[in-house]
């Protein structure tokens, strides 16, 4: 199971966090001191697993940002590692190839995506045609759905009256 | 699915997250941090704010949190937030309560309400929200009141709905077992789901399941067989490949399980045994995905009943890990080894090499993985080497979690394996000495265990030797400043037992040694306690043995200064040895006989022996007793002392005696035990006996395996002396796979790895030291004396190795299996997808190969590709590379990258012309991946840039990378 996931950039700057079990915020802010110390410190061509604690964290540099990912001991690293880029390739496609930036001003979005990729520390969906759809229907169908409530609504109320 | 670049927040938001990407301190962060919650403290309590604006607030609290700040001032917003009827802010909502709560907030109960209506709604994008939100937010107490829904969402129309509901019910499942416990069988039902994301899914609780109750399942095992099938031979849609392997993260699910299934069950393994070897046979090992497979498969056959065939297979895919350039791969390839060789130890020497250099990697995590499969590997041949290598490592390390971890494997193999008595006491020195603080104490109480209880009654003289040697190398490092507590007692406990049983030390050389330790520590309450029961035994011993006892001024000053002491622990030893002093030699040898605390107390619980006594007294007209039951609180200690002519003490307020602890008493319980008082020492549990005797005395090598901590106190009996495990095959066979391209009785696939990537992982140290394969002859039974090293001509002839290599290609083209790592050169780009430009000529490795290759033209390098694996240790990951292309692009290793200015050696996805599956034989249809027909996007970019400078958000140009498109 992951146990959570981090985005970092280069200088230690938290782009994401998303916690699968349950963490304090301060053991949260201890847990991203220590893996950033640890995984930024870490020259290119090492392996892109760290021990940690009883877990592993798998981590992919992608330009400045680090995507980090913690999982169990009887998980498979290199799974993992595409489980990442699997997610940066959603990301890429949703936004187009993406960068830093959107990430850093569309964060919730990422989450969004990150939320039908995994759900509760598990891979929910491994086709990212799947996925985009989602996002997709989710993006557009707000706007309708909005539409459609506000007017609903109305007739609810009007009938009510 | 376009650009979604557009930015739909305030000006306001924008320019915060744009003032904290340009600080450059953690203190300016928060500064900024602080504000902004003052101010959304203030805004958000306002009346009347627009839904649109609130929105805006509840993201920017994420936000806020996010850096690690407290937000909970707004949490009542986001919850309100879900409430809405409005999709998008509930969504939003949805969002913010996930990232805000854990399950035991106060806040959850105001939520339930809300999912238990969106459960119901017939918009199925709200019904996926609330879903998402039960997974994270619904706990024990609040599951029965979604329970019903989720039920019922399995089989709702919409797959994702499905999906989502077995993940919610899954989530049900490990939060409360007992709770969903009559609704398992709906994922054995979902299993069968037309949606093969429904079917993926459902593997997660099954995996669980299966890993608490594996016969329960079995006759699923045909089932999961067939779907790996399917899923093998790409019968599930398309859009389910990944990086052209079809659906490789069920197939990962799938192989997981099934290792679980074939667990010492030869039936169910043997229909398994088809679809695996497929499996291998069929996936692609260039691509990471593949050999994220490929690893799984080697876990499934190492862990299913053995079958040689595929076990063969799995070592074949080992080599072709741990000699790939990927430190990825290695460490797969390191813990694959670990794993196989539970059942086939011998594959081990065959990598002897490659084991030693992942160990002197300096990559930490490559060799923390190798230590583990030394671990795995220890024999009483080679332990010395392995445990000193671990000793160095742990001396070297800061961490403290590992720090104990290592420390606590070498007590381990030290207690298992140990070669002699000599080396056993001086590695738990050591141990002690470096990570004394953090090794548990059970194992200090366990090494003072083992030198009193030595090796049983057989042994007498070996026994005394162990002691001595303790004894001696213990005086040498008292010395030493700053030694750990633990280890001081352990020191304190054998000079006290063992000082001078050998008469080779003097008892007043050895108490003033005590006595000085009992100064240096003077804070130390345990090693003072520690120390005076030990004075308190050698002088025990001297009176014994008649010989008369001076005791020292600085022992006497310390005596009275101890009998003052402020612990009542410290006063009441301190005393105890001036008692014991005065009294006489027979008194003294009852109570302390010397070399007995190994021997067992025989305690009369009925104190028969005061029988006579007790009648003499109530002759005398004393009250008979009344037993506790029928008179609470009278019930005395004192009665256990009688001896003492103490007169019964009638009632009292003494609700519970202390007990002091008789001298008597001391020296024959078990040696942890000295102290009476519990606090200051910890006693081992009764349970730890036991422990120890459990342990099998047949130690296989693969048992070693077992995680468990604990201390086979059993196995060194049997163990030192005699080397029970000779190494585990003969040092022939090693000698072959050794040898780079002669012909080898292994399978045809051998010999061709043999000849291309042995060749360069041996010529990339065709000057091994011969440090290294010392080494390599201790760890692996003395292998490498026979082993020929490959001719170090390999460095010279490498251009024209190449040109053989060319030739042999047809060959590789039969062969299956083939290792397709590939390689491509890039300048260090920005990007991590490169495309559109051909870098090849940009290769400037420093690597010597690679200069060398830079010689030959690029079709011969096409044809060698296996030794550019070799040169490239420059290129930062292996795994990078993603899926081959055309046969037609093999004119040159293709990479495309996009030169710029960035520092950033990213990882690269070489888009290389690979060997096009040569090993499937049969020519795959090209399948361009989606990244290769989108471009670099840079009008995308500067779109993104034009739009924020005109929102005045300019990035600062210390980080230009923000602009950089993580996949190119």
């Amino acid at each position: 199971m992951i146990q959570f996931v981090l985005l970092i950039s280069r200088q230690g700057k938290v782009r994401l966090t998303k916690w699968y079990s349950p963490y304090s915020q301060k053991e949260r802010t201890k847990v991203l001191r220590e893996l950033s110390g640890v995984i930024l410190s870490r020259v290119p061509k090492l392996c892109n697993f760290v021990e940690w604690r009883e877990y592993k964290v798998v981590y992919k540099r992608y330009a400045s940002l680090y995507f980090c990912m913690c999982i169990d001991q009887d998980d498979n690293e290199l799974e993992t590692l595409e489980i990442i880029h699997h997610y940066v390739e959603i990301l890429d496609r949703y936004f187009g190839s993406v960068c830093e930036l959107d990430l850093i001003f569309n964060f919730h979005k990422a989450y969004y995506i990150l939320d039908e990729l995994l759900i509760a520390g598990e891979l929910q969906e491994s086709s990212k045609k799947t996925v985009a759809r989602l996002i997709a229907a989710q993006d557009s169908l707000v706007e309708t759905a909005k539409e459609q409530a506000s007017s609903i609504s109305n007739i609810i109320a009007q009938a009510t009256k | 699915m376009g650009s979604q670049g557009g930015f739909g927040q305030s000006k306001e938001f924008l320019d915060l997250i744009k003032s904290i990407g340009e600080t450059r301190s953690k203190a300016e962060e928060d500064r900024i941090v602080l504000h902004e919650i003052e101010t959304l403290k203030r805004r958000i309590s306002e009346p009347d704010i627009p839904k649109r604006k609130m929105k805006e607030y509840i993201i920017r609290l994420v936000y806020v949190e996010m850096l690690g700040h407290d937000a909970s001032f707004g949490y009542i917003h986001a919850v309100k937030m879900t409430h809405d009827d409005n999709l998008l802010l509930k969504r939003t909502g949805y969002l913010a309560v996930t990232l805000f709560l854990n399950e035991d907030h106060d806040l959850i109960i105001l939520i339930v309400n809300t999912i238990q209506k969106d459960l119901k709604s017939d918009n199925y994008l709200v019904v996926c929200a609330a879903l998402n939100a039960v997974c994270k937010l619904i706990n024990e107490e609040t599951i029965p009141a979604v329970l019903p829904q989720v039920v019922e969402l399995l089989d709702h129309t919409k797959e994702a709905v499905r999906k989502k509901a077995i993940m919610a019910l899954h989530r049900f499942y490990q939060k409360s077992p007992s709770s969903v416990s009559h609704l398992l069988s709906n994922f054995r039902k979902r299993l069968r789901d037309n949606d093969p994301g429904v079917m993926g899914a459902t593997l997660c609780p099954l995996f669980d399941l299966i890993t608490i109750d594996v016969n329960s399942y079995k006759d699923l095992v045909i089932s999961f067989v067939s779907i790996l099938k399917q899923v093998a031979e790409r019968r599930l849609p398309k859009s389910y490949d990944y990086h052209q392997i079809p659906a490789p993260f069920i197939q990962i699910r799938l192989l997981k399980i099934l290792g679980l299934l074939g667990i010492g069950d030869k039936q169910a393994s043997g229909s398994m045994y088809t679809v695996i070897g497929d499996i291998i046979k069929k996936c692609d090992s260039s691509s990471n995905i593949g050999n994220a497979v490929l690893y799984e498969s080697i876990c499934c056959v190492s862990s299913i009943y053995p079958n040689p065939k595929l076990l063969e297979a799995a070592a074949d895919l080992i080599s072709r890990f741990l000699k790939s350039d990927s430190h990825n791969l290695k460490y797969m390839g390191i813990d694959a080894l670990g794993q196989l060789i539970k059942i086939s130890p011998e594959i081990a020497e065959k990598h002897q090499l490659a084991v030693i250099d992942c160990l002197e990697d300096p990559d930490d995590t490559l060799k923390r993985k190798t230590f583990e499969l030394l671990y795995k590997m220890t024999m009483s041949s080679n332990v010395e080497v392995i445990v000193d290598r671990m000793i160095d490592y742990m001396i070297s390390i800061n961490d403290n979690h590992y720090k104990t971890y290592i420390a606590s494997r070498c007590v381990e193999l030290a207690e298992q394996f140990a070669p002699s008595n000599h080396w056993f006491i001086q590695t738990m020195n050591k141990v002690f000495e470096h990570a004394g603080d953090l090794v548990n104490v059970k194992v200090a109480h366990n090494l003072m265990r083992l030198i009193a209880e030595g090796f049983g009654e057989d042994a007498a003289a070996a026994d005394s030797l162990l002691r001595s040697s303790a004894v001696e190398s213990y005086l040498s490092i008292i010395g030493e400043p700053k030694l750990p507590s633990v280890f001081l007692q352990v020191i304190c406990w054998v000079l006290g037992e063992y000082g001078t049983a050998d008469g080779n030390y003097s008892a007043s050389y050895i108490t003033g040694k005590l006595c000085d330790v009992a100064e240096a520590y003077s804070n130390d309450e345990t090693v003072k306690a520690y120390a005076v029961t030990a004075l308190t035994k050698i002088y025990a011993f001297e009176i014994t043995a008649g010989r008369k006892v001076d005791m020292l001024s600085e022992c006497q000053s310390l005596v009275e200064e101890l009998s003052a002491s402020h612990s009542t622990d410290l006063q009441q030893r301190a005393y105890e040895l001036l008692a014991l002093t005065r009294l006489d030699v027979h008194a003294i040898e009852s109570i302390m006989p010397p070399d007995a605390s190994c021997e067992d107390i025989e305690i009369d619980k009925n104190l028969s022996f005061l029988n006579s006594y007790v009648q003499q007294s109530l002759e005398n007209g004393a009250q008979p007793y009344i037993p506790e039951n029928e008179l609470a609180g009278t019930w005395n200690i004192n009665n256990l002392r009688s001896q003492d002519q103490h007169e019964f003490s009638q009632h009292g307020l003494r609700f519970e005696a202390y007990e002091l602890p008789k001298p008597p008493v001391q020296p024959t319980v078990s040696p942890p035990s000295l102290s009476s008082s519990t606090e200051l020492v910890p006693v081992p549990e009764p349970s730890y006996l036991r422990e120890s005797h459990q342990v099998s005395s047949a130690t296989s090598v693969s048992d070693a395996g077992s995680s468990e901590l604990k201390l086979r106190l059993d196995g060194v009996q049997r163990k030192w002396g005699k080397l029970k495990y000779s190494s585990p095959s003969s040092s022939t066979s090693s000698s072959t796979s050794q040898k780079p391209v002669i012909g080898v009785t292994q399978a045809d696939v051998s010999s061709s790895v043999n000849s291309k990537p042995r060749d360069t992982y041996d010529s990339r140290k065709s000057h091994v030291d011969p440090e290294k394969q010392k080494l390599a002859a201790s760890l692996f039974g003395g292998s490498s004396k026979t082993e020929k090293r490959p001719s170090s001509s390999h460095k010279t002839a490498k251009a024209s190795g190449n040109a053989v290599d060319g030739s042999q290609e047809p060959k590789t083209a039969v062969v299956s299996n083939e290792v397709h790592v590939n390689k491509t050169y890039h300048e260090p780009p920005p990007d991590l997808l490169d495309l559109g430009e051909q870098t090849f000529s940009s290769s400037t490795s420093l690597d010597p190969f690679k200069q060398l290759e830079g010689l030959l033209d690029p079709s011969q390098v096409t044809s060698t590709r296996n030794h550019s694996v070799a040169a490239a240790t420059k290129a930062p990951d292996i795994m990078a590379i993603y899926a081959e292309t055309t046969s037609s692009a093999q004119t040159s290793s293709d990479g495309y990258s996009i030169p710029s200015s960035g520092d950033d050696m990213n990882l690269i996805f070489g888009f290389s012309n690979a060997t096009t599956n040569i090993s499937h034989g049969e020519t795959t249809t090209v399948t361009p991946l989606s990244q290769s027909i989108k471009g670099p996007n840079l009008k995308d970019a500067l779109q993104k840039d034009s739009m924020v400078r005109q929102m005045g958000v300019t990035p600062s140009t210390q980080n230009p990378n923000l602009f950089k498109d993580l996949l190119g």
